[in-house]
């Protein structure tokens, strides 16, 4: 007998482990500390602020995250199709619910390192001046939704496809919408034809939107619930596409 | 242990399986044969709950496989054609993963592993990634993963396919092994493992069955099921017509009983015949029949237009 959780686990580790196990999770490392640290440094001007806060750093990564989640989420569905092991996966005495969750949790679980290696930044704000550490803290836990949210939506169209290409392409595409229905010039356009009311029912659909507050130091439970039903109606998408192959 | 009732599975407009009922009790090896395309796959992958059928009812250890798919998923050890398997993983690694998905740890799982390793001939490759193997280890390694926990019911997509020769004949071994103790469906379009491994078979084409029976009932359904060969100095055509339909064959003559039930006098008349008749009896036999006639006789070759 095996339990749901025990399943979830197995299905996890077997994940994260092959993550680190191809050259790609190093590679997707690198790439990923490389550009928001000069991203922060650069682009948005860390010292030129002259504030003690991480604003210049969570700034970009809506913007990072929609290329590089969906690179790590592309294979989660796509590959298993490919090769053939969705046959082995969804005979061995699972659910399709507990190889979904467990999938995913490996790949969040994956994220969740990238970000964690971004500490550094952390310690020199502290070192140059007297930051709000709860503010970083609800910016990392905001930049942690943001990352499941599009982790999520990549492990839906991984699921329609067994081309990890198509995929991926598909899930930016989604990402990019979700991401520009919140973006400001978008918005500040979008304003002169439509209703003010309109435009923020749209906005109120985007990440930014949500991601926003988070950044500010607040943590309504409003946006938490914005990015845990994006992750629940992308994985029931999922489910739904997996038993309907 | 498996009962299939009247299986349909619909792809659009083709009926890729079209009514199939058969049953499978413990000790039993059912061969599953029949040209490419003729619905063995997409009747396995509904029998280990990999597709749903478009309608009839799979029951594998009296658990319904649409009701209650973890209870049947449990008691299934499957090996999927073209047997796939985590190519970045270690051959242990894998094993040791099929192994923790069907519940055993600890010292239950190294027990488990180093059984299968030891029935798949796997010791030599324990370590080394799966994407490394030739095709007949990789082949192995998923079968080990079907039988890692010592399943009651195996079901095995062409399980010789792409192994040489010793392979295929540990691997059929294997299976009439595994037979004496568990409900077993193996799929195959190599007629000889029919006879080396399974105690019954069943003939499926365009998704119905089209024969069903222990390897010498389908046999019998052969055409020259039952003829008299007769290598004879001096026999005549003639003669022998009054026993049966009389074909020469490379200078000899086969004579087709006229009434099946007959076929085991016609030796004895025959040898009667030629000891009356005076002919220098050189060679006869009574044939049992050929399986891939009966296969051609009974299924659609593919490469002929529907």
């Amino acid at each position: 007998m095996i339990s749901a959780a025990h399943a979830v686990r197995t299905i996890a580790k077997r994940e994260l482990v092959a993550y680190f196990t191809s050259p790609v999770a190093y590679v997707f490392l690198v790439i990923f500390l490389l550009l928001t640290g000069f991203l922060t440094f650069t682009a948005g001007g860390f010292f030129e602020r002259g504030e003690a806060s991480l604003a210049a750093f969570f700034a970009f990564h809506p913007w990072v995250y929609l290329v590089l989640v969906p690179a790590v989420g592309m294979r989660l569905w796509a590959e298993e199709r490919r090769a053939g092991t969705l046959e082995l996966l969804l005979t061995l005495p699972v659910t399709a619910w507990q190889a979904i969750l467990g999938k995913f949790a490996a790949s969040w679980t994956f994220l969740a390192i990238a970000l964690a290696l971004t500490f550094p930044v952390i310690v020199t704000v502290n070192v140059l001046g007297e930051p709000d550490n709860g503010q970083i803290f609800a910016g990392y836990l905001g930049s942690f939704f943001l990352a499941g949210a599009y982790l999520a939506i990549t492990c839906f169209t991984s699921a329609t496809t067994r081309n990890q290409v198509v995929a991926f392409i598909l899930s930016v595409v989604l990402c990019l919408f979700l991401l520009l229905a919140g973006f400001s010039p978008v918005t500040d356009l979008l304003v002169r034809w439509a209703s003010p009311a309109l435009v923020d029912t749209v906005a109120a659909f985007s990440v930014v939107t949500h991601f926003d507050g988070f950044q500010k130091g607040v943590i309504d439970s409003r946006d938490v619930l914005f990015f845990l039903s994006v992750i629940g109606f992308a994985l029931f998408a999922t489910g739904v596409v997996l038993r309907n192959r | 242990m498996i009962r299939i009732e009247n299986l349909v599975k619909s792809f659009g407009a083709k009926r890729a399986v079209d009514g199939v009922s058969f049953e499978v009790a413990r000790g039993e090896v059912l061969g599953f044969l029949g040209p490419n395309g003729a619905g063995k796959s997409t009747t396995m992958r509904m029998i280990t709950g990999f597709i749903p059928p478009t309608s009839g009812r799979v029951t594998v250890g009296g658990h319904d496989v649409a009701e209650s798919p973890l209870e049947a998923k449990r008691l299934i050890g499957y090996l999927p054609e073209a047997a796939p398997s985590y190519p970045d993983m270690t051959v242990e690694g894998f094993l040791g993963f099929a192994a923790e998905m069907r519940g055993l740890e600890g010292a239950a799982r190294r027990t488990a592993i180093a059984r299968v390793v030891d029935l798949c001939f796997l010791q030599s490759v324990l370590a080394q990634s799966i994407d490394t193997l030739s095709k007949g280890y990789r082949h192995r390694t998923c079968l080990a993963q079907a039988l890692i926990h010592d399943p009651e019911v195996l079901i095995l997509d062409e399980p010789t396919d792409g192994l040489d020769p010793n392979q295929k004949h540990e691997v059929r071994n294997l299976i009439r092994e595994l037979g004496r103790s568990k409900a077993v469906v193996f799929s195959t379009h190599i007629l000889e493992e029919v006879d080396a491994a399974c105690t019954r078979a069943i003939i499926i084409d365009r998704g119905r069955i089209v024969a069903n029976g222990t390897p010498a009932e389908l046999r019998a359904l052969s055409a020259h099921a039952g003829a008299v060969t007769l290598h004879a100095a001096g026999a005549s055509a003639e003669k022998l017509a009054a026993l049966g339909r009389v074909e020469p064959v490379n200078g000899a003559f086969r004579v087709v009983p006229k009434d099946r039930g007959a076929a085991g006098q016609l030796a004895l008349a025959v040898v009667e015949l030629a000891q009356r008749e005076g002919w220098k009896l050189d060679a006869l036999h009574t044939e049992e029949g050929q399986l891939d006639e009966v296969f051609r006789s009974l299924t659609l070759p593919d490469t002929v237009k529907k």
